[in-house]
């Protein structure tokens, strides 16, 4: 931990906070905002005023600090009674999926079976963490994780469905509903009655969001709004009788007189009329899931069912997306728990020149990372899910690391997994080849990685520099990490210098066009997630340590390769974004691509001339 | 007459689970070993609670003997419809050298001391494979027993039980109170949902020692030994059947 006293310059420069933490904001969630106007833009100096109280880790390395509360040790939120309850959910919901559910059948019907989800509604799956007085289960983030980490690890597909209803179709209800709201549409949507989609996307605003043409406007009498608009690539789509739509709203300022669109989310039944879904859509993967256009024409929306007050749609949809990306990143470890055994299983019976393909270094090699890239994906989700169990509200830049960390880790392990059991991975019936189309949407949808790195870089660089932190006590190390890792704790600590010193030295030079200098801010979005992970793998084998569980040294192997390894790739990333030979590469990259653009197709003539 | 069901519910280690004998050969691991409630008491469970949906039950009392972990046990049971629980404590040490008989007078005073018409059980427990706590229990209330069952029917004051017998179906006439124990084909037990087992963590399970119900658990019987089977010898592939004749012949088993 960082002592006041060792704060040894202070850096002020609000202009360029003001600047940068707009086009960071607009970077959140998939979601963009329109054009940041002159109160936004103090809001969020406002807002960065009080970045020195933000305890997030991620937030904090930007200005060389290692701000490890969150972190360290390795949280544990769970009372006795919650562990109780939990061992009782896991069995049967394990059971369901293992007897009731198959996989390979929904992705061959391009559709849930009927059967299971209505087991899947009847086990209560449609409400995990909707209060028991509403009919649903009642869990905390941590517990959800825990039985979306089974469903991850036996059908994505069905895994979409029932996110696609509670991770984000009714969450907003849940998170911004008022008592009203709630009452209304909870119990039906807990039961599975009714079931929810988002409804946010549309054809000509996908990463930048702001951009949505639905609108939605007030009746004269002032009792319902008229909402027009239609929305792509809606999971559950054609299913759902519950929506929740953002949409553009006139909003007059009563100061100034001037009116201005604004986003306002709504609460929309089918049932409002005006309502309709085009075909289910022909996908890569997670096929069982139902995607589908939806159309709204002249829907009737009663005023009470604006959903967090008119205009604030936008820090609605953050909200829910931000809440719900942790348990992408426990559903994502269960996937790799599950390819990670199918290799295991090959790779411990497949003989080849006479021996065991697990005696190979190659295939050992790939089990290690497969097993490393889970360590770090699991701790990440757990550390997450019990940080917003304890209240926190300062995850936002953990969850988006978690994100991209989870859905590009399952991507390698499945990828690997299929590699390491060769021809039969290739199959269908090894069970991969379905894994591993599911897992590619997932780099995708609910903010792209690449809209996610460059949030998570600017909102990082938006941080305001009030004072600079260099230098360690302890020498650098960090505290609360065990003494059998302590050269890797040095590691970390020093890492989280040198990164502090680049973001710094970054923003200097760049000033407020940083936010254009996207490959740079991606190098810094890398390192920055390197940092992360070795920071919960760090803390996670210290506790497994100090607990003496009976996987600590397994645990301990892992973190120290992790961050060894790490510990280079950040020092290569942060010299990137330095070193003169890479500032010409990157402007070489950005030429070829200006070629290639303009040209329309491959410039390069071909070797043999024909 | 709407009855008062008694179903006893074991804790056993999992049947998923691949069993492995301690080094010291008294007992299996079950450290660390996952553990659930006795398959063929899930389905006496199951029909207990579809005897109270037909308004058959008026109440149905799950009981499990064992460790603290037995409340587990009860929990499912409660979660798939049982009203209350009863949990009679038995260390884990204890619990290994508890024989049916010990069981039976549990049951048997349990039935008395709650009114209960009838008691239902698994037929058997899938760890000691016993098959006795039913019949047992039947002798100390002197009730009639109906065991194996595969269809239960109520008719006035009695019950039509068909049973699984050698060679085809019994079906025995029992009147009430009665003791009955359930075979595989009795029902197909329910998921206990997630919502239930919330619901559940609210239904009363009392806690009770043997010795409450004036029921002493000294072991008649002492275990010598546990071992594995013994493994599989491999076998060898004749070319004929005169050479499968004589090789059987050499072996005298014909």
């Amino acid at each position: 931990m960082i002592r006041a006293s060792k704060f040894l310059w202070a850096l002020n420069r609000p202009g360029l906070v003001k600047e940068i933490s707009p086009a960071a904001s607009r970077l959140q969630s998939t979601a963009a905002q329109p054009a940041a106007s002159e109160r936004e833009a103090q809001k969020a100096h406002k807002m960065s005023k009080k970045v020195e109280m933000n305890k997030s880790f991620v937030m904090n390395i930007f200005r060389g600090a290692a701000m490890t509360e969150q972190a360290i040790p390795y949280p544990s939120v769970l009372s006795d009674e919650q562990k109780e309850t939990l061992e009782m959910l896991v069995d049967p919901t394990e059971k369901f999926f293992e007897e009731c559910n198959d996989a390979a059948k929904n992705d061959a019907m391009e559709k849930v079976d009927d059967q299971t989800l209505e087991g899947l509604k009847e086990l209560g799956a449609f409400g995990l963490q909707v209060p028991v007085e509403f009919g649903g289960v009642g869990l905390s983030n941590t517990q959800y994780a825990r039985l979306v980490e089974i469903v991850g690890s036996h059908d994505l597909g069905v895994g979409i469905t029932l996110g696609a209803h509670q991770s984000i179709g009714f969450k907003g209800i849940l998170i911004a509903g008022n008592p009203e709201q709630k009452a209304k549409y909870l119990p039906k949507v807990a039961s599975g009655e009714h079931m929810a989609a988002f409804a946010l996307t549309e054809p000509s605003s996908g990463s930048d969001a702001g951009s949505i043409r639905s609108r939605a406007v007030l009746s004269e009498d002032g009792s319902h709004y008229v909402l027009n608009g239609s929305k792509i690539w809606i999971s559950n789509g054609g299913l759902a009788e519950v929506f929740t739509v953002f949409a553009q709203t006139p909003i007059t300022n009563p100061k100034t007189g001037v009116t201005k669109d604004k986003v306002t989310a709504f609460i929309v039944e089918r049932a409002f009329g005006g309502v309709s879904h085009g075909l289910p859509e022909k996908k890569m993967g997670i096929k069982a899931s139902n995607t589908a256009e939806v159309y709204f024409e002249d829907t009737k929306i009663p005023v009470e069912n604006v959903l967090g007050g008119s205009g604030n749609g936008f820090k609605v949809a953050m909200e829910i997306l931000n809440n719900g990306r942790f348990g992408m990143a426990a559903a994502l470890s269960g996937t790799m728990r599950y390819s990670i055994k199918k290799a295991l299983d090959f790779a411990t019976s497949r003989m080849q020149f006479g021996q065991r393909i697990d005696s190979f270094g190659t295939i050992q090699e790939k089990l290690a990372r497969m097993a490393m890239l889970h360590y770090v994906t699991e701790s990440m989700a757990y550390m997450i899910s019990s940080n917003m169990d304890s209240g926190s509200k300062d995850y936002h830049l953990e969850a988006a690391i978690s994100k991209c960390f989870a859905s590009e880790a399952a991507w390698t392990v499945t990828d690997e997994a299929i590699q390491v059991m060769g021809g039969m991975g290739f199959m269908k019936e090894a069970g991969l080849e379905r894994v591993l189309r599911d897992l590619r949407i997932f780099r995708i949808f609910e903010g792209t990685n690449d809209i996610l790195r460059l949030f998570v870089a600017l909102t990082g660089e938006g941080t305001k520099r009030a004072k600079r932190a260099i230098g360690f006590t302890n020498g650098g190390t960090i505290e609360g990490i065990h003494p059998n890792l302590n050269e890797s704790s040095l590691l970390l600590g020093r890492a989280i210098e040198a990164f502090g010193y680049t973001s710094e030295g970054l923003l200097m030079k760049h000033g407020k066009n940083i936010i254009g200098q996207q490959f740079l801010l991606n190098r810094l979005a890398n390192a920055s997630m390197d940092l992360y992970a070795s920071l919960v793998v760090l803390s996670r084998a210290s506790r497994s340590l100090t607990l003496n569980l009976s996987s600590a040294d397994h645990e301990e192997k892992i973190a120290r390769v992790w961050v060894n390894e790490a510990s280079d790739r950040i020092q290569l990333n942060l010299t990137a974004v330095k070193s003169s030979v890479s500032e010409k590469n990157f402007s070489d990259l950005e030429t070829i691509a200006k070629e290639l653009c303009s040209n329309g197709d491959i410039i390069a003539e071909r070797p043999l001339g024909i | 007459m709407s009855l008062r069901v008694l179903v006893g519910c074991k804790r056993v280690i999992d049947y998923a689970v691949k069993i492995r004998v301690r080094p010291d050969k008294m007992g299996v691991v079950t450290d660390g070993v996952k553990h659930s409630m006795n398959p063929f008491d899930e389905i006496a469970i199951e029909e207990a609670v579809r005897l109270k949906e037909k308004k058959i039950a008026k109440e149905v009392i799950a009981v499990s003997c064992g460790p603290t972990q037995a409340q587990e046990t009860i929990r499912t049971a409660l979660a798939m419809g049982a009203d209350r629980g009863i949990h009679v404590e038995i260390p884990a040490k204890e619990m290994e050298k508890l024989e049916p008989l010990h069981v039976s007078k549990i049951l048997a005073k349990l039935a008395e001391k709650e009114g209960a018409e009838l008691l239902i059980v698994g037929k058997q427990a899938i760890d000691d494979d016993s098959n006795a706590t039913a019949q047992m229990t039947a002798a100390l209330l002197e009730w009639p027993q109906a065991t194996f069952a595969s269809k239960i029917e109520k008719t006035d004051g009695t019950l039509l039980v068909v049973r699984e017998v050698d060679g085809g179906l019994e079906t025995i006439k029992v009147k009430l109170p009665a003791v009955v124990s359930a075979d595989l084909r009795l029902n197909e037990p329910r998921y206990a949902t997630l919502p239930n087992i919330m619901k559940a963590k609210k239904k009363k399970i009392v806690k009770m020692k043997p010795a409450d119900l004036g029921v002493d658990t000294t072991a008649h019987f002492e275990v010598v030994e546990v071992c594995d089977p013994p493994s599989r010898e491999a076998g060898i592939k004749v070319e004929d059947v005169d050479a499968l004749v004589s090789k059987l012949k050499e072996a005298g088993r014909i």
